[in-house]
């Protein structure tokens, strides 16, 4: 392995293919005569549909199927993109149909009209007369809650998703225990992904009578079942192709139109029929970021040990389960290895409302409890009167922490590292000095935050990944993987491994990007920040397995034992010299032509990861104060990760950019707001919607600490995710030291910064 | 989707007040900035559009020679806030162009029709009420100029009369010559965004004194406004502090701001008493007094 390409800023493998628009996205791909899809959606966030017409749709010239909830299989399915359990008791909850006769938010789908142009389809949507019978709306968590409340669901008894949780240790007795006991409550608000590229898929039924659905998917392999759970037909009946992919954030972790999608085109004969949605339908019609109204009760000894936290939390999953309560549980899990709790209670609820369905969104319920969480020390430090900093540290958790519930043990830790980074990046001590006793208009601060994070699910989810590889005759190869590239980077960093282990430069490794189930290995799709290690270690695996068939046929030809050999820069070398004793091209052709020995080399690799290594990371804010106009500006802003070994720098400080960009839009200025009466969305779009543009962000500024952890393919851990994580808490924190108000509730708009400043007769 | 029957592009200005004449129906459309969206969104359900893109005088931005300011209504902000004259003259519209949309809105979106469009958040709006610029609107049989307060009579409506085509905005030498602005655009975002409060300040100054103060203002009402009384106030005021203080006061007595999802009553009313200060403050120094701490 001297090639030695893993922790190179090696170029994306897809960068000229999609800058220069070469790279197909499912918009891009051509049917004949393809059919437009267009979906009926609910005025009303509670409703019941008493009667629905579609006769004048369906006269409409160029309208070719108007379906409705009577036209579609009766199925209940759940969307979530989780691995499928043989054990019912863990399945997602099915409570969806493919359009409804019950609206359950402003946007859900009533019914869908085929037709021959977009213009046709808008025009036969207008033509379907409905006749709703208008239910109480259910708007808030604490609404839905209460005795009597409008059940969402009927088939439940009450609007509760579930309220599992667990408890570590015995709170009360610890309460006793500690010094001083603090409280505190946060709220963070329903935000959307906000992918580039919307929605969209198309299908249509091919020659074999099978359905072939093209969409922009991070799970094609879980799209198929649930397709074909939704239309209550064979899995291998379908056939889910996922081209490249204009993001995701987790809003193509679930599957939102592709049963739809195949409903339609069996509804016209199987011709081709595309669903487009647009921005305004995209932000309210897929899936958002669950609201979390967080309670913390938290004991602490006089020196600043924590003792026990009690954390109460209300997750507001809107109308329909998706990935549901596991949010509130994967939050409730993922931040156990930092700090150090005697005991821990974790209370969750989560609720049904009538707002558009949340489900998974980046670091999936992390942001969320870390920004109570890290709001929450920063409190209490302030109030035991430690420095933020000393107080964390004092509590930290580190190597060798065995998680008492899951049993992922950590391995590597860099907390303190990245700590001690970050302080010295924006020069922590030195500032603070500065900015003491300000009481000018403009006013700075600093704050930060830190976090812990999974790879992948291990061991609540199942975590498979496939990879296969043929060697060519020209000594390159093809991978071929079933984990998703949604513009992470995954094929880049897959090809760097496989260059890695078999010695040949990155550009002999070709990617095949498409994911196609009809033969793409198996993979569950790209979540839970876990292709670099899960689907890593499959890529090193099928790689290794090449080189020893390589080796071993070199062997064969030359009499000189595989143990002998190694591959470096594409020859085929003696290992103790160096010396070249063929190229690998050579071995490649004898592996086709040979006309005795003759067996192409290839493998076919599965990885059923059942180890889970936790990353770690800080970030550190400043920012800048308008008194007078509640405007806030981070004015720097650092992310120090340790995330293992950096597989790709570039690609790497990348995701940190896009993660912390994230980040600042959740703190400040990112929230769907509803109508409190109907539910109407106010803001579905990118206008009013305030989405942070580049010249909000500030540079942000990256760092590693590279820890090698050894359940990683090459020491890495996750880092996808992560960066979204400690920014809110971290402006939070920043702007408490800045101003001397805590804020409990982000987005901290300039609208709710003057209402707080004026309550702290700041203005 | 758009949902368009007919669509006319005449190349002059004979021609599409002809073509109006004949069509009342027909809908001006320019960079297509404000109309597309409407209809992306279905505010407009369908429409016949006369695009003037083609009459290429429109996009005309010139000094004739007793020091008038003629801006084609055609004029993209691009190119306001590029043109030498504008950037001479009335630098603050420059500003005010700059903080409009994005780089490929400003490309297409035009001046004419960010005023046509009647929304009170318009960003050139408060800059051209503070300037009093006039409104050249041109029919078949003729044309009237009007100043451009007379032009708004309510939110999304202008008094833009069927037949009519805004060709030409005019401003006076007497209203911008030895004048210093500043425009403020408060806005949760530094671009890609429309107002909270858009502020526009210009002032003349002698000797440390107020000659005159012009301050326009978007998003406080449901037009475009300017605050009468504070500028009336600051005429022949010694250039303090407190004189800024008193304006800012008084500038908030015009205002009508109300409270929507997007700010409350009272917080605007609060920006609009502290921006008008900001403002006024950097007008005071680009009209050559000294600056105030």
């Amino acid at each position: 392995m001297t090639v030695n390409v893993v922790g190179k800023r090696v170029k994306r493998v897809d960068a000229v293919a999609k800058v220069t628009g070469k790279a197909k996205y499912t918009d891009d791909f051509m049917e004949r005569d393809m059919l437009v899809g267009k979906i009926l959606r609910s005025p009303y966030a509670h409703a019941i549909v008493k009667k629905i017409d579609v006769s004048k749709a369906k006269a409409l010239p160029g309208v070719e199927a108007v379906l409705t909830y009577k036209d579609v299989p009766d199925n209940k399915y759940a969307t979530a993109g989780h691995p499928y359990s043989l054990d019912p008791k863990h399945r997602d909850r099915e409570d969806r149909t493919i359009l409804t006769k019950k609206a359950r938010f402003v946007g859900d789908e009533i019914a869908a009209v085929v037709a021959t142009d977009d213009l046709t389809a808008e025009k036969a949507l207008k033509l379907i007369d409905v006749e709703y019978e208008v239910l109480e709306p259910v708007l808030t968590p604490e609404d839905a809650l209460k005795e009597n409340a409008p059940l969402i669901h009927e088939e439940y008894d009450n609007n509760i998703i579930s309220d599992f949780g667990y408890q570590i240790g015995d709170v009360e007795e610890s309460f006793k225990e500690s010094d001083y006991i603090f409280e505190d409550e946060f709220e963070t608000s329903i935000v959307q992904h906000c992918h580039l590229e919307n929605h969209i898929s198309y299908a249509y039924v091919d020659a074999d009578d099978r359905i072939v659905i093209v969409s922009s998917t991070q799970i094609p392999h879980i799209c198929r079942r649930i397709v074909g759970q939704a239309l209550g037909i064979p899995w291998g009946r379908i056939r889910v192709i996922k081209p490249y992919i204009g993001g995701g954030f987790g809003n193509k972790q679930d599957v939102c139109l592709e049963p739809l999608n195949a409903a339609l085109t069996l509804a016209v004969g199987g011709r081709p029929v595309k669903i487009d949605l647009s921005r305004e339908e995209c932000m309210i019609a897929t899936r958002t970021r669950h609201a979390f109204k967080y309670k913390f009760k938290t004991g602490v000894s006089k020196d600043g040990k924590l003792i026990a936290t009690h954390i109460t939390a209300i997750s507001n999953n809107g109308a329909y389960a998706s990935h549901g309560h596991s949010i509130a549980m994967s939050a409730g899990t993922k931040f156990r290895p930092l700090y150090s709790f005697k005991s821990i209670k974790f209370d969750p609820v989560t609720v049904y409302t009538n707002l558009p369905a949340a489900g998974a969104m980046r670091a999936y319920g992390v942001p969320q409890i870390k920004f109570a969480l890290e709001s929450h020390m920063e409190n209490i430090a302030r109030k035991l009167n430690m420095d933020p900093i000393e107080f964390r540290r004092r509590n930290l958790l580190g190597e060798g922490y065995v998680d008492p519930l899951n049993g992922n043990k950590v391995l590597s830790c860099g907390i303190h590292e990245c700590i001690a980074k970050g302080k010295e990046l924006i020069n922590w001590d030195e500032k603070k000095e500065k900015y003491k006793n300000q009481t000018g208009i403009k006013r700075r601060g600093l704050g930060m935050a830190c976090f812990s994070y999974a790879s992948g699910t291990h061991p609540v989810g199942l975590e498979l990944a496939g990879a296969r590889i043929v060697l060519n005759q020209d000594g390159s190869v093809q991978l071929q993987i079933g984990a998703t590239e949604i513009g992470q980077g995954s094929d880049t960093v897959f090809a760097q491994m496989v260059a890695e282990v078999l010695g040949i430069p990155v550009d002999m490794v070709h990617v095949v990007s498409t994911q196609d189930t009809d033969i793409s290995p198996f993979d569950t799709g790209a979540y839970a920040s876990r292709q670099t290690y899960v689907t890593g270690m499959a890529v090193k695996k099928a790689a290794l397995e090449i080189k020893e068939k390589i080796l071993n046929f070199v062997w064969g030809m030359t009499d000189i034992p595989a143990e002998a050999l190694d591959i470096e820069d594409a020859n085929i070398v003696y290992k103790h010299s160096g010396e070249v004793v063929m190229p690998l091209s050579k071995v490649a052709m004898q592996t086709y032509y040979d006309t005795v020995f003759a067996k192409p080399i290839t493998s076919d690799t599965s990885n059923n990861a059942r180890v889970n290594a936790m990353s770690f990371g800080v970030t550190f804010a400043e920012v800048e104060v308008d008194i007078k106009t509640g405007k806030i500006e981070v004015v720097e802003i650092f992310n120090v990760h340790d995330s293992g070994k950096i597989i790709n720098p570039q690609l790497a400080e990348g995701q940190v950019h896009g993660g912390v960009s994230m980040g600042i839009g959740y703190a400040l200025s990112e929230e769907m707001l509803f109508d409190e009466k109907t539910g109407k969305p106010l803001n579905n779009n990118l206008l009013d919607y305030k989405l942070p543009t580049i010249m909000d962000t500030p540079d942000i500024g990256v760092a590693f600490v590279e820890t090698h952890d050894p359940t990683g393919p090459f020491g890495n851990k996750s880092l996808g995710e992560p960066p979204a994580i400690s920014p809110a808490p971290a402006i939070r924190n920043a702007v408490l030291d800045a101003t001397g108000v805590a804020f409990d509730r982000i987005p901290m708009t300039p609208q709710r910064v003057f209402e707080k400043f004026k309550e702290a007769k700041l203005v | 989707m758009y949902n368009v029957d007919q669509y006319f592009e005449p190349e002059t200005i004979d021609e599409a007040t002809a073509l109006l004449a004949e069509h009342p129906n027909l809908l001006i459309i320019a960079g297509g900035t404000d109309v597309l969206i409407k209809m992306h969104s279905g505010k407009i359900a369908q429409a016949d559009l006369l695009s003037i893109r083609k009459i290429k005088f429109l996009e005309t931005i010139q000094k004739r020679q007793d020091g008038t300011l003629s801006i084609g209504s055609l004029a993209t902000f691009t190119q306001i806030a590029n043109d030498p004259i504008i950037k001479e003259n009335i630098p603050v519209l420059k500003e005010a162009a700059l903080s409009m949309g994005g780089p490929q809105i400003r490309n297409v979106a035009t001046i004419g029709g960010n005023i046509c469009n009647g929304a009170t958040s318009a960003d050139s709006a408060s800059t051209l009420f503070a300037l009093n610029a006039k409104l050249k609107l041109q029919t078949q049989g003729g044309e009237r100029v009007i100043p451009i307060e007379d032009f708004y009579l309510g939110p999304g409506k202008v008094d833009l009369k069927p037949g009519e085509i805004l060709t030409e905005i005019v401003i006076s030498p007497e209203d911008y010559q030895d004048y210093g602005g500043h425009y403020i655009k408060f806005s949760m975002r530094k671009a890609m965004d429309i107002a909270t409060l858009g502020v526009s300040a210009i002032c003349r100054i002698k000797n440390g004194v107020f000659e005159d103060v012009r301050i326009g203002l978007g998003v406080a009402g449901p037009t475009p406004l300017r605050c009468q009384e504070a500028e009336s106030f600051a005429k022949g005021k010694t250039v303090s502090a407190q004189t800024l203080a008193e304006i800012g006061k008084l500038a908030v007595k015009s205002t009508k701001a109300r409270t929507s999802w997007r700010a409350s009553k009272e917080y605007r009313e609060h920006l609009v008493e502290e921006l008008s200060q900001r403002a006024l403050k950097v007008a005071i120094k680009n009209a050559g007094g000294e600056s105030l701490a």
